[in-house]
């Protein structure tokens, strides 16, 4: 293990948290550069130079070279080592200036964005106000078959207002526009780009060769805008779907970094001298789905009896072998700046689930509980639970089905199933996309006009400490009223060759939230 | 015998069409498509039918059936639903890798196993045939996902002789080479060869329960000319049979050793296309390891009739 811990600076509030500062004159996020510093071996110089070969989770005939098409974490690294976005993710999940050299906004809705000067695409092109528009305005074109559509739908207009600067008009105040744009999605390509079987990017690492389904090799971008850097010469990245075959890899030598380590393998791979795992306290969590449009499940006392029959502690400890952090039925990790940590955490207590569900009327009944491989860890958690439930006198079966298919085929259509949300990089993309009363993806079908209110005010806030407080509320009512059962985040855990340094923690996701390309360096 | 062999060929290609409308109706009744698979969690209705219309979903099934058939039959196999790009360039990144596997694996193990079944049922019942028995018995019951798994730990986890991943094009030459490819070609032919050598033994015993094999042993032959002279000739169909149905395992079936060894060969693409839905990449797949079937069936059948006097005068 290494030491390196994620730890949340939230004294430390700039960028998208700090919008509203100075109102009446706008508020930015600054010249700063240094955005990402190397999280471990400090004091070390970076080397430049050598290869390495990367492995991650998956890897197919869908792979792809079109960030608006990205779906897994392949999709997402490759991006991010092709091209650079406006802004990126620091360690602490804040939007740091990228492409963007600075951001302005007028009551959160105008958005002003002064270009970084002389960034050059990889084929000499300039990057200019046009290509920023392109990019990001594609995505509200149903023919880009954008996986962020309904995010991007906020943008009423984006235009090039100067050669260096981009003028972002959104429907609505969104304090997190920076965030949302350092989401490898919104990645910048060249105006007018269709075509995506190579890529052209301004990114750290040049497209040498894109194979879909087997490998994508990046080179050394020499006029890479970030002076210094890249470090590495090449790196290949593979896909390799079965986790014993990559961790593997990774004890073989064949591979230098691999994400998706599972906690069982990882007393393999710290027994060797030679590697070392890294893990990253995220905001993904299998949840507990209790449709509220449906019986019995959207019975409120139904909800608490579940919630309460959830084992944190031993599904943290027994599922995840410790790499996880209990939850608390409500979706904001602690490492959000937003997270409110005076909200009571929720016990297993078998008592009080039968006196909800006797007070629901369902003592005795019969329930399925439909779980999948598609949802990390949901088939022992609904085991878990089954056998809790059969304590208070409940009986459950588990419908294990398999991982084809099942997003599109059992998620969100069962009284009561599991689910699975990865990592989003602000509170309110969290809320709005998951549990907003018409948002897409709310899970449990859950209603609340309270909660709806407090995000769109929150959304547009531009005192900090009042922006707090109503996340801070809205965590309450999810935690009460909400029909999802999150009983812990999964830490992700990745391994890596100890001669690759540079190398941490970007809790978006895993490979440094993706980002891994930008950072690390081979020593000797 | 030549009109045989048109027969043979003419119900090869009836046989192609019928699995391709059978593989095409299988696909139609799995739950989801290519615009589900492609959105998988994040998909909303709109963003859905968008990507339908544009993938040519919305048209109903047959007509896309006719539509791809048709395009076969102009010798375009299509777009790749998935990735967008002819599904004739994603075969042909993948197929020539598995052929080289699949061609390697077979120049290893055919006479490896030929040798191993014939040197058995000379000495039928010996010491050396009983050893060579139970050592082939064992290979047919090992699942090769163990076999790779167990030698992937020894060689290149534990030795570091080998690789773990057998796709290593970047450094041309015999000792990458065979760095790369001795363990999926080891795995491959560990199950391959004791099939064919158990085969050919039961072939080869059959003929040599013969009256004629009676009459060679009376004149005074010895075991190893019996074998040679008079029962294997009589022995090549089955044993043809039993290699082509090995041999056709090597590039289908091989969808485990390209797992294990992230081998990127053909079966995986098939596996891909399954998983995207991506109908035509799948048509496509069926289409060859059909092919392929075929031809080494018909192969071994045209050596049958060849190497039998009796086919080959009709």
């Amino acid at each position: 293990m290494t030491e390196e811990k994620f730890l949340p600076r939230r004294d430390v509030l700039c960028g998208l948290m700090a919008t509203g500062v100075v109102a009446a004159v706008g508020n930015g996020i600054g010249k700063a550069v240094a955005a990402d510093a190397p999280i471990n071996a400090p004091g070390a110089t970076p080397r430049r130079g050598g290869r390495i070969r990367v492995a991650s989770v998956s890897s197919s005939t869908a792979d792809t070279l079109d960030p608006a098409k990205s779906v897994l974490s392949t999709d997402y690294a490759r991006a991010n080592m092709i091209y650079s976005g406006l802004t990126q993710f620091d360690s602490a999940l804040r939007a740091q200036p990228a492409l963007a050299e600075e951001i302005h906004d007028t009551d959160r809705v105008l958005w002003t964005i002064k270009l970084r000067k002389g960034v050059q695409f990889h084929n000499g092109k300039p990057l200019t106000g046009a290509d920023v528009a392109y990019s990001l305005m594609r995505h509200k074109n149903p023919a880009t078959a954008s996986k962020v559509k309904p995010i991007a739908d906020q943008f009423q207009e984006v235009r090039a207002t100067g050669p260096n600067e981009v003028q972002i008009r959104l429907t609505g105040a969104n304090a997190d526009l920076p965030a949302v744009l350092a989401t490898s999605h919104f990645v910048i390509v060249p105006e007018n780009t269709t075509d995506f079987r190579t890529a052209v990017g301004t990114g750290p690492y040049k497209c040498k060769e894109f194979n879909p389904g087997v490998r994508t090799v990046g080179i050394r971008n020499p006029n890479y805008w970030k002076p210094g850097k890249p470090y590495l010469d090449e790196i290949e990245l593979v896909g390799i779907s079965d986790e014993s075959a990559r961790v593997n890899a990774l004890l073989s030598g064949d591979v230098q970094l691999v994400n998706a380590v599972d906690p069982r393998s990882i007393r393999r791979v710290v027994a060797s001298s030679h590697h070392a795992v890294l893990e990253t306290k995220s905001g993904l969590f299998t949840d507990l789905i209790m449709r509220q449009d449906m019986t019995p499940t959207g019975n409120p006392d139904f909800v608490l009896a579940m919630k309460y029959l959830l084992n944190r502690e031993l599904a943290r400890k027994a599922l995840f072998r410790g790499y996880a952090t209990l939850a608390n039925d409500q979706p904001i990790p602690p490492s959000n700046p937003y997270y409110l940590a005076d909200l009571p955490q929720r016990a297993y207590d078998p008592e009080r689930a039968r006196f909800h569900l006797k007070k629901a009327g369902l003592s005795g009944t019969r329930l399925v509980v439909y779980a999948s491989p598609a949802a990390e860890g949901s088939v022992d958690m609904a085991s878990l639970l089954q056998l809790a439930a059969a304590e208070v006198g409940l009986n459950m079966a588990v419908n294990r089905v398999p991982a084809d298919g099942y997003w599109s085929n059992h998620w969100m259509k069962h009284p009561l199933g599991f689910g699975n949300i990865n990592p989003r990089p602000t509170a309110d993309l969290l809320f709005s996309t998951c549990f907003k009363s018409d948002a897409p993806w709310n899970e449990s079908g859950w209603k609340n006009e309270q909660f709806d209110q407090l995000l769109l005010a929150a959304r547009g806030e531009a005192d900090e400490a009042k922006r707090k407080q109503m996340y801070g509320d809205m965590q309450v009512l999810v935690h009460e009223k909400g029909g999802v059962g999150i009983p812990v985040f999964i830490s992700l855990i990745d391994g890596y060759d100890k001669r690759l340094r540079g190398y941490g923690s970007i809790p978006i996701g895993g490979l440094m939230g993706y980002s891994f390309a930008d950072n690390v360096w081979l020593d000797g | 015998m030549t009109t045989l062999i048109a027969r043979r060929i003419g119900i090869a290609a009836l046989t192609l069409l019928l699995v391709s409308a059978v593989v095409f109706s299988i696909t139609a009744v799995l739950p989801g498509d290519a615009a589900q698979a492609a959105l998988g969690q994040s998909a909303t209705p709109e963003m859905i039918a968008a990507l339908r219309a544009q993938m040519g979903l919305d048209q109903p099934a047959y007509l896309r059936y006719l539509h791809w058939l048709g395009g076969l039959l102009s010798g375009n196999l299509g777009q790749s639903l998935s990735n967008n790009t002819p599904v004739g360039e994603l075969i042909g990144l993948r197929l020539p890798k598995s052929l080289l596997l699949a061609g390697t694996a077979a120049a290893l193990s055919v006479p490896v196993a030929l040798s191993i079944g014939i040197l058995s049922a000379i000495y039928r019942g010996s010491r050396l045939d009983r050893v060579l028995s139970t050592a082939t018995l064992a290979m047919v019951a090992v699942p090769e996902f163990l076999v790779a798994t167990v030698a992937v730990l020894i060689f290149a986890v534990k030795l570091h002789w080998l690789s773990a991943l057998s796709y290593v094009p970047d450094a041309p030459g015999i000792v990458p080479m065979l760095r790369a490819y001795a363990m999926p070609v080891m795995t491959l032919s560990f199950v391959v060869v004791a099939q064919m050598a158990r085969m050919t033994r039961a072939a080869v015993i059959d003929q040599m329960s013969q009256p004629y094999v009676e009459m060679a042993i009376l004149k005074g032959a010895s075991p190893a000319r019996i074998v040679l002279r008079h029962a294997l000739p009589n022995a090549a169909g089955p044993v043809a049979n039993a290699v082509a149905l090995s041999l056709s395992y090597l590039l289908g079936g091989a969808i485990i050793v390209e797992t294990i060894f992230n081998y990127p060969g053909i079966a995986s693409l098939m596996v891909d296309a399954v998983t995207n839905r991506d109908m035509p990449l799948l048509q496509a797949c069926a289409m060859i390891f059909c092919c392929a079937y075929l031809i080494l069936v018909l192969l071994a059948d045209v050596f049958a009739i060849i190497s039998s006097p009796k086919l080959r005068r009709r």
